[in-house]
């Protein structure tokens, strides 16, 4: 029985050491972020709390100076079409995979499958090519674009979903009249919802944090995401640690405000996502 | 019409039956359905094609060329960016510091598998905890990396909880290569060891509960359980586990650029390429570095398909 009591309490110390081990490099970001450039400046230890912490004023220079606002407008822009995007290209193509016998079908299906092996990151010296070519460079299409076309992961989803709608209700359809773009629109669409929600969570997620794409495709400045215009502060704020620490908590707020509305969804949403 | 049984029938199925109507379908209407799959297809399609096969065929035919990615002239010089990749070993040093977030990658399995399993069981505050170790993985990556700046820094927080422990040490953590690339493959495994926990605590959860009672009467303990119902249970979940931590070792890109931007030693393949191109003009070399990592990338994952067949786990 005391074995018992001692593994209890070593499970219970583990869970403890880790949840330590994931707060505290946040936690200290965050009271950095809420202390006066004095305080910093008096070398206050990195776990010291700050004099008052209700001090907004880095916050308030983060959003400005760091023009936050316009990269939370280019975010959201790029998010809206980007996820839209794969929502009804990644159910169209499932429809068509599922419901229609064609020729070329697995070859379609091939193709699909073989694309995830393909890391992006490994291809954008010559993606990079094609979308200048497109002129697309340096503008938000550059990433739509690619958000919305290399997306497979939700393909898949979107796959498992339609195949547990009953045909039936196509065909029954079809003898009302309707043709394959109605049945789509007013049968499979709707109820696609739960497929649709995990599509939309896990691939805003991914497009909200993603780094790597603006950085390359939007080196304007006016044209930061949240992630490239808070890589910038790299620069202007070099030393100001309380500045780039507000920049930081900004960033992440609205990723925990989500988190902790739609944690089961996230879950499954990535679950679902990653084993296909 | 149909009868029930065909109501439930999966299209190959209705194959068949769907041939002997076709014929009765005139021409025209024929036509139009054969097109209806490739109407809803056209976008996806494209797209695919565009973005993912015109690279990887474009990245192949620079890799033989010496372009600068601007001129308008190249020429083709054979297998020279190749043997200048494997020659050159400051160009290939880079996979030395792969190495570091391999092992990392290891731990992060290990780490990710301890908390799945402790947490499939009866554990007070279980969503808490499931939270808080899933979370860093929905972070920005580049709200990680100062994050974790300001954690290494000289008499930072590192130093900090260390003196607290009586331990003082004040150094730059991201000051020497090994301790810059151990650095900043801790923080990979802060980051993405919450995803690796989460799918495995999902395949966990997907194992019928009376297999570990049928367990318990047999005398087995937790060890036991964890050996001969949870690991085969999840095998295919750590399959691919495994198959993406290596392909993620091998391109760790966001966590080292945002970090150190690659000084002192902590260069990763991706770092390498992107400034190969974009920095120095070098399309045809960061090419076939591309190709090379795509190549090594593809060997892995066919590898681990033949040792692992993608089959349903033999459980019950």
């Amino acid at each position: 029985m005391t074995r018992g009591r001692v593994a209890r309490t070593l499970t219970y110390l583990s869970l403890v050491v880790a949840s330590v081990v994931v707060l505290l490099p946040l936690l200290v970001v965050l009271l950095t972020s809420l202390k006066s450039e004095k305080e910093m400046a008096n070398d206050s230890g990195a776990l010291q709390l700050p004099d008052d912490l209700l001090n907004l004023d880095n916050y308030v220079t983060a959003f400005q100076d760091g023009r936050m606002l316009s990269a939370f407008g280019n975010t959201a822009f790029i998010l809206l079409f980007s996820v839209t995007g794969t929502v009804i290209i990644g159910s169209m193509a499932a429809y068509a995979i599922d419901r229609y016998t064609f020729r070329f079908r697995k070859l379609v299906v091939a193709l699909f499958l073989v694309a995830t092996l393909v890391p992006g990151v490994t291809t954008q010296v010559a993606t990079f090519q094609i979308v200048d070519s497109f002129g697309m460079f340096d503008s938000r299409w550059a990433p739509i674009a690619l958000y919305m076309g290399t997306d497979i992961v939700s393909i898949y989803i979107f796959l498992q979903f339609v195949r547990s709608i009953p045909i039936s209700l196509d065909e029954s359809a079809r003898l009302d009249g309707a043709n394959a773009f109605t049945i789509y629109r007013k049968i499979i669409l709707p109820l696609l919802k739960p497929a649709i929600a995990t599509v939309v969570i896990v691939k805003g997620i991914t497009v909200y944090n993603d780094f790597y794409i603006p950085f390359l495709y939007m080196p304007s400045e006016d044209l930061g995401v949240i992630s490239t215009s808070l890589f910038r502060f790299k620069g202007p704020f070099g030393a100001h640690w309380e500045t780039i620490a507000a920049g930081a908590i900004l960033v992440i707020m609205p990723t925990l405000i989500v988190f902790l509305f739609l944690q089961r969804y996230i879950y499954n949403g990535f679950t679902r996502g990653a084993t296909k | 019409m149909t009868d029930t049984t065909e109501k439930a029938a999966r299209p190959e199925e209705a194959a068949p039956a769907a041939r002997t109507a076709r014929a009765r379908v005139p021409r025209r209407l024929r036509l139009r359905r054969g097109l209806t799959p490739w109407l809803f297809l056209a976008a996806p399609l494209v797209l695919l094609i565009t973005f993912t096969y015109a690279p990887v065929a474009n990245m192949v035919a620079y890799s033989f060329t010496d372009w600068d990615g601007v001129s308008p002239e190249l020429s083709y010089t054979g297998a020279d960016n190749y043997v200048e990749l494997f020659t050159r070993p400051e160009l290939f040093e880079v996979f030395f510091v792969s190495g570091y977030y391999l092992a990392a990658s290891v731990i992060q399995i290990v780490v990710a598998l301890y908390f799945a399993t402790v947490l499939s069981f009866n554990v007070r505050f279980r969503n808490f905890f499931k939270g808080i170790l899933f979370f860093p993985y929905l972070i920005n990556g580049v709200a990680i990396g100062f994050v974790f700046l300001y954690f290494f820094q000289d008499g930072g927080t590192l130093d900090s909880v260390l003196s607290l422990f009586g331990v003082h040490s004040d150094r730059a953590w991201l000051g020497t290569p090994v301790s810059a690339n151990v650095s900043l493959a801790g923080v990979s495994v802060w980051r993405y060891m919450g995803l690796n926990f989460v799918l495995f605590l999902g395949a966990v959860q997907s194992i019928p509960g009376e297999l570990y009672e049928a367990a318990e009467l047999d005398g087995a303990n937790r060890w036991h359980q964890f050996r001969y119902i949870i690991a085969p249970g999840i095998r295919p979940v750590l399959s691919l586990t495994v198959i993406l931590s290596i392909s993620g070792s091998l391109s760790a890109f966001e966590v080292p650029f945002i970090m150190t931007g690659g000084a002192t030693g902590t260069e990763t393949f991706v770092i390498q390429t992107v400034k190969l191109a974009f920095q120095f003009n070098k399309t045809g070399l960061a090419s076939a570095a591309a190709v090379v990592l795509l190549l090594i990338i593809l060997a892995v994952t066919w590898v681990q398909r033949r040792l692992v067949p993608d089959d349903k786990v033999d459980l019950v």
